[in-house]
């Protein structure tokens, strides 16, 4: 048993990763949505068993093939890739095991071992990006994920949802080429793929220029995959027209795992390396967030499609994480970070919930889901514990994080006190469009009177229910994120000089 | 002789751009991917130069000891990146073909206002 404990940072992508070919071949009807269920379950379960590790015993490395690490592959999972790996795969298992129903509906029988395949595949990118300590493999990963994703969000039955795909895949592999041209750049000059040496060998790099150049192409790059403002263009399309399913396990993971990366490079590899490195994230990046937090949340004041709405919103909640990210401080980072976890939440939450609402709802405008709370109390009450959350009441696993970001910003001295008002009108903004929703759903008359009560998969109740407690059991007793957070944080800056 | 050495960097950066200028500037779909494929291309070539040596030859031990060899790991790396490219172009050309059975065309425009009536 020990020895397979060892091997737990690889089986975590190997698992989905040969489960994928296997379920192409399960044709009897379920039998691939219970392979890949499973196979979830059991990353999930790994995932539970690395975060213990790494709460115990720290960091750990793997050595593919026991090949020494600048040389060999190196597998490395510390505190802030355990908390990814617990928000990809914790996704995935929700998804899956609630959608099951949800699924069958938006996806022809003949076309779901394909499609269950697809979605294992991007598991296992996803999980590969988070754990690999290797620049290539990171882009090998991100281009499977992607690639999976891709096929993913085309698989459901609204034809829009091509013209979106399209345009994702397009931005999709500009960010990943960007990706690309900076990490040859780095290694021109040092001569390794292995971030932990990439670190060591940067600072001995006399003509520092290229390395500033790299440092553009990935922050560009990732920041497109990571749907950034005024790099997003390509998600609210993507998460409206997706089957619903899809929307709530990669509008939970998906863009997080490029924000990872993105951390990560910026942080651990260039950070204390680059002259006035810290300056240019910081005013690069702030600007941005800033605008992603009001443009996002102003568009979603005004959006009808309540997934758009939602889409919209996520745009405003990745600002956040990198704001906190901007200050370049502890607090800051561990705010940001925290953020990826609760919003996670959050938005994954809302997401089963609109599933759910589809199956009784005509369509997803706001017109369509008048009178929805009378007709679906528990759904509706699950809901708006997430957009509780999500807006950042006290009790929900949102406040901890908003908490943590203003007071960050409160220790940035005079200049942090327009970015607390920037969060506080903000979270305002969240209000408005969290309550058009509840508005419509509460008081508004029902458009048609059903014919006969649609039946409601029970299992979705049952794990929309999960998450939503999961948002109050998560901000009343925040320790295991916010821990992984601050070990995050801490180790990420720990590589300042 | 600088910039006649530095050759292969200009043909990557002169690529890069023409690629980029066809994903952007382009409305049929078709084009766009073709663009898409230059672009990627063009980040083949600057491995493949940076990991050339002056005067190297394939990395395959002949024995004598004092052989100049050239980088191979670019190579390889472009290997699996070429595989990747290929995916890519591969996906998104079924994705037009599935946008021309439902909507009729491959103009970005078109389909446009085909989404928008």
């Amino acid at each position: 048993m020990n020895a397979l404990v060892d091997h737990f940072p690889a089986l975590q992508v190997v698992v989905p990763m040969l489960m994928a070919p296997l379920v192409v071949l399960l044709r009897p009807r379920g039998l691939a949505w219970a392979a890949c269920t499973m196979a979830s379950v059991l990353t999930f379960a790994i995932a539970i068993q690395l975060v213990q590790g790494v709460l115990v015993g720290g960091p750990t490395s793997y050595l593919m093939g026991s090949w020494p690490a600048p040389y060999g592959i190196e597998l490395k999972v510390d505190a802030f890739s355990a908390l990814l790996l617990l928000v990809v795969t914790g996704a995935s298992v929700f998804a899956l095991v609630g959608g099951r129903e949800s699924l069958d509906g938006q996806i022809e029988a003949g076309r779901q071992p394909y499609f269950y395949a697809a979605w294992l595949l991007a598991l296992a990118g996803l999980s590969g990006i988070v754990v690999a300590a290797d620049a290539f493999n990171i882009f090998v990963f991100m281009e499977i994920s992607s690639l999976a994703s891709y096929v993913l969000i085309a698989g459901g039955p609204d034809r829009r949802a091509l013209p979106s795909v399209f345009k994702y895949l397009i931005m999709g592999t500009i960010g990943a080429t960007f990706y690309l041209i900076g990490v040859g750049l780095i290694y021109m000059m040092t001569g390794t793929l292995n971030l932990g040496d990439m670190e060591l060998r940067i600072q001995a790099v006399a003509d520092q220029r290229p390395i500033l150049a790299a440092a553009g192409f990935i922050t560009v790059g990732l920041a497109l995959k990571a749907a950034i403002f005024p790099l997003h263009v390509w998600l609210p399309n993507s998460y409206t027209y997706a089957p619903h399913m899809v929307t709530a396990f990669l509008a939970a993971c998906a863009t997080k795992v490029s924000l990872y990366i993105l951390l990560r490079f910026d942080f651990f590899v260039f950070q204390g390396n680059l002259e006035g490195h810290a300056l240019q994230f910081t005013f690069y990046l702030m600007p941005v967030a800033i605008l992603g937090i009001l443009v996002g949340s102003a568009v979603a004041m005004f959006e009808n499609n309540i997934k758009r709405l939602l889409a919209f919103s996520s745009i405003a909640q990745i600002g956040y994480i990198i704001l906190g990210a901007s200050f370049v401080t502890v607090a800051g980072l561990t705010a940001g970070i925290v953020h990826i976890f609760n919003h996670a939440l959050a938005k994954g939450a809302l997401f089963l919930a609109v599933a759910l609402f589809a199956t009784v709802a005509g369509g997803l405008r706001l017109d369509d889901l008048k009178g929805i709370a009378r007709r679906m109390p528990w759904t509706f009450g699950a809901f708006v514990i997430a957009a509780l959350s999500l807006i950042g009441v006290p009790g929900t696993a949102g406040f901890v994080s908003k908490w943590y970001l203003i007071t960050a910003a409160m220790e940035l001295g005079t200049w942090g006190l327009p970015l607390v008002a920037l969060i506080l009108v903000s979270s305002l903004m969240a209000v408005v469009y969290i309550w058009r929703i509840v508005e419509a759903a509460c008081f508004g008359e029902a458009p048609y009177e059903p014919a006969a009560p649609a039946s409601v998969p029970p299992l979705l109740v049952v794990t929309l229910w999960l998450t939503a407690a999961a948002n109050i059991y998560f901000g009343l007793v925040p320790e295991l994120p916010l821990t992984l957070s601050g070990d995050a944080a801490a180790d990420l800056l720990g590589h300042l000089p | 002789m600088e910039i006649l050495g530095l050759y292969n960097y200009w043909v990557f950066a002169i690529l890069l751009m023409i690629g980029f200028y066809a994903v952007i500037a382009k409305r049929n779909l078709v084009k766009k991917l073709i663009g898409l494929s230059l672009f990627q291309a063009a980040v083949f070539l600057l491995y493949i130069t940076m990991g050339k040596v002056d005067g190297g030859t394939a990395p395959i031990f002949s024995g004598t000891g004092d052989a100049i060899f050239s980088n191979p790991l670019p190579q390889v790396l472009i290997l699996t990146a070429i595989v990747v490219g290929i995916s890519t172009t591969a996906l998104g050309l079924g994705i037009v073909v599935r946008l021309k059975e439902e909507y009729g065309s491959i103009e970005e425009h078109e389909i446009q206002e085909i989404d928008e009536q």
